[in-house]
């Protein structure tokens, strides 16, 4: 996926052939670029050019004001705090919970290939198909664990759920990433009298970088898009976004303000959407590994 | 003949009686043991359990053997429930998978600008779907979205109401899941495009097979475990969806788009009926474990 030369023409093409093939992807560029443009342009008009009927068209009176209503002023719940609060107890939320489990991932995976013991591959097919369950199996307990732990409708509660079913995800990127690491190199640092930590820290770590930014990716898009368990164990005042942005979306009472939502649908994307157009490359690795593994 | 062999362990052989220096590696690995072992295992079986007790606001120790199975396969929510779950997930796996071959295909002919059609295929898969739900719930709402656009546009008799209608709003679940997810179908084929030995489809070519003969007797079946991927990716996918419904229909109009992950959830935390609900996630993670479980097993035993 990396290199972008197409290794193959396999569809012996004319001129005609190969115009209706770029016609065809173009016109699913504009398919998937659709609601992205329904959301820009519709967050930058006022309310009465989208319920007359202007959905599609260009704003003809550029306003900001539905971002900034959408960020500071609007009703959420039952008060007008905007999304801003929520916007902060997302980033922190998915800033622990990324680094806790990233390198719990990173030694899991150490263990996993260069210190194997008998029974590992149990252990690692527990950790994996613990990724897959569907997460109303556990809504139940954690919301009764949350509550012994006194973490119940806060922050460190969420960073605890995540982190916990994170750490399948990340073990798996780290143990497939250091299977092709070779094993030669840990075992000349041991005849020399390295330990388990100084070889993590002097020959693993350095060269994980790459996968290292893939978990991250992975474990921050997840996190921050997560809705069920932010829903489930968040208070009014610990909500992630996009719990406070369905909220903002569904709220039943006065006028429904479209260009206020779509300016929040926008803020609630933005930081997850900016990593992908950052580092996208490294998002794709992280959704390949997670489906076709090696 | 007596001495066991690490497999492709690092460790070398036991040095007298290093016992920390042999202990350490299971002590890291222990917490993460620990915390899959009760919050996830431990809590399974404790959903389990609740499943066959009379939970009802709070968990409950009294047994009631399968009753609570038998009271949800009489509940005319879970059967909508259900067939939902698979018009949706037939739909959305079929479709995703046309679409994203499709694309693959195509994108597969050095076109210029790949990279750029990539990015744009696959951003829907960094976005929440509580977003897209939004998004395209305004889209397909009457009132201000599609319908609307096109009577503004002078076809005045244009009708598009499927959101509001019990019979239809399924399917705009399908529309809104194949447009977040066919792009990363669509790269998974692609990865398996790129795998695909060169010399035989050449060898195929200087034979005189046409170019859908080489498609569908040559590649396609190469695509093989790509399938495979798609299908169990698209598959647990589509029985863990829980947040796009609740995001474009809420699980209406009525209860016509409410799927096994929104049924639990109203049946545990709004009904108060938490044996059913235990009992209705219990099913779903069965249903995810009859895919899964097979797979990973493959997965792992070709590793060895």
């Amino acid at each position: 996926m990396a290199g972008s030369s197409a290794s193959q023409q396999v569809i012996r093409t004319g001129g005609g052939a190969r115009f209706a093939i770029y016609t065809i992807l173009l016109i699913f560029c504009l398919y998937y670029l659709l609601p992205l443009y329904v959301m820009v342009v519709n967050s930058l008009k006022p309310l009465s050019e989208i319920t007359s009927g202007g959905m599609m068209s260009l704003p003809k009176d550029w306003t900001t004001a539905p971002w900034a209503s959408a960020w500071s002023t609007a009703q959420v719940g039952v008060e007008a705090t905007g999304l801003k609060p929520y916007f902060i107890n997302s980033i922190l939320m998915v800033v622990p919970a990324v680094a806790l489990s990233t390198i719990l991932g990173a030694l899991n995976g150490y263990v996993l290939t260069k210190w194997r013991f008998r029974g590992d591959t149990i252990i690692f097919g527990l950790l994996l198909f613990g990724c897959f369950i569907p997460f109303q199996m556990v809504l139940i307990p954690m919301a009764r664990m949350l509550g012994l732990m006194g973490l119940a409708g806060t922050v460190p509660g969420l960073v605890f759920v995540h982190l916990v079913y994170g750490i399948g995800f990340s073990t798996l990127y780290f143990k497939n990433y250091y299977q092709q690491f070779p094993t030669e190199l840990v075992r000349a640092a041991m005849i020399d009298g390295a330990g388990f930590f100084t070889i993590f820290r002097r020959i693993m770590l350095p060269a994980s970088g790459p996968i290292a930014v893939v978990c991250i990716i992975w474990q921050f898009t997840n996190i921050w898009n997560d809705f069920l368990f932010g829903a489930s164990f968040s208070d009014f005042d610990s909500q992630p976004m996009t719990v406070a942005l369905n909220n903002l979306v569904q709220s039943s009472t006065g006028v429904k303000e479209y260009n206020v939502h779509f300016a929040g649908a926008i803020l609630a994307a933005l930081p997850t959407l900016l990593v992908y157009i950052v580092a996208g490359r490294y998002f794709v690795r992280g959704l390949m590994a997670g489906s076709v593994k090696g | 003949m007596t001495m066991t062999v690490p497999k492709t362990s690092a460790r070398p052989a036991k040095q007298g009686g290093d016992w920390l220096r042999d202990a350490i590696p299971k002590l890291v690995l222990s917490p993460s043991l620990f915390i899959i072992l009760v919050f996830v295992y431990g809590f399974i079986f404790f959903t389990f359990y609740l499943s066959f007790t009379d939970s009802r606001i709070l968990p409950s120790h009294d047994l009631v053997g399968w009753l609570n199975y038998e009271r949800l396969f009489k509940i005319r929510g879970w059967d909508i429930a259900v067939v939902n779950l698979l018009i949706f997930g037939s739909l959305y796996i079929v479709i995703c998978c046309v679409l994203g071959l499709l694309l693959a295909i195509l994108l597969d002919q050095k076109i210029r600008a790949e990279g750029f059609i990539r990015t744009v295929y696959l951003y829907p898969m960094a976005l929440s779907f509580i977003v897209t739900g939004i998004a395209w719930k305004w889209f397909l709402d009457p009132g201000i979205g599609l319908q609307a656009v096109v009577r503004s546009w002078g076809w005045e008799s244009f009708t598009f109401t499927w959101i509001k209608d019990s019979d239809m709003a399924i399917y705009t679940i399908v529309i809104a899941a194949v447009w977040q997810t066919s792009g990363f179908v669509m790269a998974m084929f692609l990865a398996g495009l790129r795998g695909i030995d060169n010399e035989v489809m050449k060898a195929a070519q200087i034979d005189g097979a046409s170019t859908v003969a080489l498609y569908r007797r040559i590649i396609i079946p190469q695509l093989r475990p790509a399938f495979m991927s798609a299908f169990v990716v698209l598959a647990h996918m589509a029985i863990k969806s829980y947040d796009l419904i609740i995001a474009l229909t809420g699980g209406g109009p009525g209860t016509a788009t409410e799927m096994p992950a929104t049924f639990m959830y109203s049946y545990t935390f709004t009904r108060n009926q938490m044996g059913i609900g235990a009992a209705s996630a219990t099913i779903m993670l069965m249903s995810i474990a009859a895919i899964m479980v097979p797979y990973i097993y493959s997965e792992l035993r070709e590793k060895k």
